[in-house]
């Protein structure tokens, strides 16, 4: 169950994709983004779906593990799909009691979905792609110009790189101690909604201690290693831009362009096989 | 109830780059009442072979009886199983929760459905049979020792009443007072209860003054599977492996080197002893 998981882990493989700076697949991630809010039409999620596709079949990570990321979010899917198409007011199509299905709400409840998925599929490439490290540094690079106005950069990288470090290592303990309290006659997954809430707590409070644990230990190994914030700090991999991230930065401008062009002027309506 | 583990084979996330073949075609007999030392090095399958006993993994091919059925028939009560193979894992006061140590030993046998009398009365045994003071009972599992927090949470399983007891490196992270401390209660639970107790360490030293039969695993697969003297035979195979026979056990070989009539297949400190002073008093 928590193996289904997948946003924040890294998937170990090499590839031109892994092999990228981390800045490069920062900006391409963000642009990429602002691509799935600009219009309303199929034409600029046909684009994505392209882009997103050569995306993956460079990265190497199997489709399958990709997609298992989704698993988290179907109960959300669903739920926001439901919501939209029948309770969005418009033209109705279909209608029983105080529920309407409506055009609006068909376009609504796809456009929603396919945007949330992309986005899900999207950003978790970007984290099987890049390791913890590389996308901290990347930020702390990329937000940089922010230091001049005091904005402590570096300390948000090192909040951001600890955070994304110990959720694998608290997703595994808490399959351990799940473990543990299942082999004490728990169970996880069965009984009412209340029975369940209860449930989680000989999960949580021990996940707590443990977290606060690990969280002293590392303040301390780090306060023992003379860690005393980013002023005058060096790396030992600095970030270099290659010939690579030419290439990569070409076709993200590509995308850009063609996604921003052809979404305005060619612009296929989601509803215009219903007339 | 004997276990019986039948071609057990586990493949964890088969199919992607990180297939890991955690168990291959495992064949073991655990009767009742034996004492097993189960040893191998770190990712040895050691930890993956107890979690299938009670049901907490699921073998990718192969079964397992408990008692003649098969655990994971879809019929088979689980809840069950877990009751009677009490299954302890490693550093287990991190699993400890409760406002106070009984009721922290009360969530065992409560699970199971108990009467709250049974319950309780199940606590207090398993906490004396332990070795925990009453003053202790109330406190918060908390602000006990390291040693006590561990005694406090092998309480919450022994309080199930299981047949068979799971101990996965119950020595971890614990001082050499604590350690012996620990393995004589695992002893005298032993004897007590009468139950099977399944001791698994990757250290030789933890298991040889106890165990009956030592399994060795290595990457998956049984290594060995014989009496502790049987074993220790083996120190070569088993130091290719990374593992080494008991301290006791090396010394001695040493000294058959060195040329002093000893028994070299001594396997405790107390027959040690005994061996040295008997060779002390004839050289006098």
């Amino acid at each position: 169950m928590l193996k289904d998981i997948t946003l924040g882990q890294y998937y170990q493989v090499d590839s031109p994709i892994h092999r990228l700076d981390p800045r490069t697949k920062l900006i391409g991630t963000m642009v990429y983004i602002v691509t799935l809010f600009l219009y309303r039409n199929l034409t600029i999620y046909l684009i994505a779906l392209l882009f997103l596709a050569m995306v993956i079949k460079s990265s190497k990570v199997p489709l399958s593990f990709i997609l298992r990321g989704l698993k988290a979010i179907v109960i959300l899917l669903f739920i926001t799909a439901l919501f939209n198409l029948f309770l969005t007011p418009g033209e109705p199509i279909v209608s029983f009691w105080k529920f309407h299905l409506t055009k609006e709400g068909i376009s609504n409840a796809f456009f929603l979905c396919v945007r949330l998925i992309f986005l899900i599929i999207g950003s978790s490439l970007m984290t099987l792609t890049t390791t913890p490290n590389q996308l901290t540094d990347a930020l702390e690079s990329l937000l940089g110009p922010l230091k001049k106005i005091k904005v402590p950069v570096h300390e948000i990288a090192m909040m951001m790189s600890i955070a994304l470090r110990f959720i694998p290592i608290l997703m595994e303990e808490t399959d351990k101690i799940m473990k543990a309290q299942m082999a004490r006659g728990a169970e996880f997954d069965s009984g009412k909604l209340m029975k369940k809430v209860k449930a989680l707590i000989p999960l949580l409070v021990p996940l707590f201690i443990s977290a606060f644990r690990r969280a002293n230990d590392l303040a301390m190994a780090m306060e023992a290693r003379c860690y005393q914030g980013g002023e005058g700090r060096t790396k030992m991999k600095p970030l270099h831009y290659g010939m690579r991230d030419g290439l990569a930065f070409l076709i993200i401008c590509i995308y850009l362009t063609a996604a921003v062009v052809l979404g305005k002027y060619f612009a296929l309506p989601l509803l215009f096989f219903l007339g | 109830m004997p276990i019986i583990i039948n071609h057990l084979n586990c493949i964890y996330e088969a199919g992607t780059v990180r297939e890991v073949k955690a168990l291959k075609d495992i064949n073991l007999v655990i009767p009742d009442g034996q004492f097993i030392g189960l040893i191998g090095h770190t990712g040895s399958g050691k930890s993956s072979l107890i979690q299938h006993l009670n049901g907490l993994a699921k073998p990718t091919e192969g079964e397992i009886y408990f008692n003649g059925e098969d655990i994971n028939d879809p019929d088979f009560d689980k809840k069950k199983l877990r009751s009677q193979v009490g299954l302890v894992f490693q550093y287990p006061e991190h699993q400890l929760f409760e406002v106070d140590v009984f009721s922290d030993v009360c969530f065992g046998p409560k699970n199971m459905g108990l009467s709250k009398k049974e319950t309780q009365l199940r606590a207090y045994e398993a906490l004396k049979m332990v070795g925990m003071e009453d003053e202790y009972f109330y406190q918060s599992p908390f602000d006990l020792s390291g040693g006590q927090k561990r005694r406090a949470a092998i309480a919450g399983v022994i309080a199930m009443k299981p047949k068979v007891l799971i101990l996965d490196e119950p020595t971890a992270g614990l001082d050499p007072k604590g350690r012996e401390e620990i393995l004589n209660l695992i002893k005298s639970l032993h004897e007590q209860m009468e139950i099977t107790v399944i001791l698994v360490s990757h250290s030789m030293d933890d298991v040889a003054d106890y165990v009956e039969r030592i399994i060795v695993m290595n990457q998956g697969e049984v290594f060995l599977d014989d009496t502790p003297k049987e074993v220790f035979s083996h120190q070569e195979e088993l130091e290719q492996i990374g593992l080494t026979v008991p301290t006791v056990t090396d010394v001695m070989r040493r000294c058959g080197k060195l040329g002093l009539s000893v028994d070299e297949q001594v396997t405790t400190l107390a027959d040690a002893k005994k061996e040295l002073l008997g060779l002390y008093r004839q050289k006098k």
